[in-house]
């Protein structure tokens, strides 16, 4: 950081993008990847080029990398497992009521 | 193309080249699993017209250019073919693994229409595409000079794709109404990756023109260096006219005003001008061609001459 010049593209580099890709009609979009792109625009060109060469989509989505929030890693035990022992969350916790058919 | 009726995915050990510009890379046939679809990356051809088809086509008897439409099939062939060689250069040197992967596939779109077209010449000369490819001299070629024209830095590429791609797409959208169904049908599938050539180079020239004053500088620096080969593209000939007699082609002139609306429209956006330079000799279409091509086809040719008949 002591140069006095311009940054070198080395130093800039494309932000990060990722990627979702809808596999067809009716289905959500799925992620896919992602990518580096100086902007938007090129960013979805770059998701053409490098997750749906082969017929994977119909739509795509790109969302700066930065703009998602997710979930820590490490905390998954806390984060995820607690419903464990939990099992009247469950529809096959409850015994079935007498004379109800198609439950 | 030795074996005659076998499919081109089987087990060779190749770089496939499907109707999409896609690689897939095969496994050798020795120590395979015979079924080629043990890649994840198989080739689904679905209705896409391949050189392959083509190829089967012509061996049936069922299609058989006449000698113009061959000899231009050979010159709109060898463009691509030039192109193709000259991308693929491009591939691990670009800014970004992303632009490596968008130049090179551009590079396959090319290599792609070159097979068909090489193919389709062919069978006027009982040549097969390799044949004409690899084993034919620097004056034998019959492409534009613009083509063969040194990468420069990543703005002289641009610049010369972004050329390339609108002249690329004026011709194939002309010649999908060929009354030569074999080029009317290469065309047809040609024309909708070029459209995307060129929007790839037309949203570069914005980026780099509105970029920095270094990129501009060399955006426009890259312009300067192209346009000298513009002209080469629309010049019309005693083939051209006949073809175009014949309706199995258009003047390339014809193109012309086409092309200056199109890309004029994306210069305005840019803020750049047509740059003023003397148009070049040309030639490449009589087979004089200049300095740089005997470099491209003796790094393109090498393998092939080296061991004749080897197939990959």
């Amino acid at each position: 950081m002591n140069t006095p010049e311009a940054p070198r593209h080395e130093e800039t580099p494309w932000s990060l993008w990722e990627v979702f890709v809808r596999s067809s009609r009716g289905l959500s979009h799925v992620h896919a990847g992602s990518l580096h792109a100086p902007d938007a625009a090129m960013a979805l060109r770059n998701a053409r080029d490098l997750y749906t060469r082969r017929n994977e989509g119909v739509s795509i989505w790109v969302v700066p990398a930065e703009a998602i929030s997710s979930s820590d890693p490490d905390s998954k035990g806390s984060f995820f497992e607690s419903p464990q022992g939990k099992d009247y969350r469950h529809a096959t916790y409850y015994t079935k009521s007498e004379g109800v058919k198609h439950l | 193309m030795s074996a005659p009726e076998t499919p081109a995915t089987d087990s060779k050990a190749e770089f496939a080249i499907d109707g999409h510009g896609d690689i897939s890379v095969g496994v050798s046939g020795a120590g395979a699993s015979g079924d080629g679809s043990a890649s994840a990356t198989r080739i689904t051809p679905g209705n896409a017209l391949r050189p392959e088809d083509i190829a089967l086509e012509i061996r049936r008897g069922q299609v058989s250019p006449s000698q113009d439409a061959a000899e231009l099939a050979l010159r709109i062939g060898d463009d691509a073919l030039i192109l193709a060689q000259r991308l693929g250069h491009w591939i691990s040197r670009a800014p970004e693994l992303e632009e490596d992967v968008a130049l090179g596939n551009i590079a396959l779109d090319q290599l792609g229409h070159a097979r068909s077209f090489l193919t389709y010449a062919g069978a006027a000369w009982g040549k097969s595409e390799d044949d004409l490819a690899y084993f034919r001299r620097e004056p034998e070629f019959r492409s534009a000079h613009l083509f063969e024209q040194p990468n420069g830095d990543f703005a002289v590429t641009i610049a010369r794709q972004f050329v390339v791609s609108y002249y690329q797409f004026e011709l194939y959208r002309r010649l999908t109404e060929s009354t030569d169904a074999t080029i009317a049908a290469i065309s047809a599938k040609a024309v909708k990756e070029v459209d995307y050539h060129r929007d790839h180079s037309a949203q570069w020239v914005l980026r780099l023109a509105g970029g920095t004053e270094e990129s501009r500088a060399r955006m426009i620096q890259g312009f300067h260096l192209v346009w000298p080969y513009v002209d080469e593209l629309f010049e019309d000939d005693e083939l051209t006219a006949r073809l175009a007699a014949s309706g199995a082609a258009v003047e390339p002139s014809s193109l012309r005003a086409d092309f200056d609306r199109l890309t004029g429209e994306v210069l305005v956006e840019a803020g750049l001008e047509i740059p003023n330079v003397p148009q070049a000799l040309g030639g490449g279409r009589r087979g004089k061609h200049s300095e740089f091509l005997g470099y491209i086809l003796a790094e393109m040719q090498v393998l092939a001459r080296e061991h004749p008949g080897a197939s990959w």
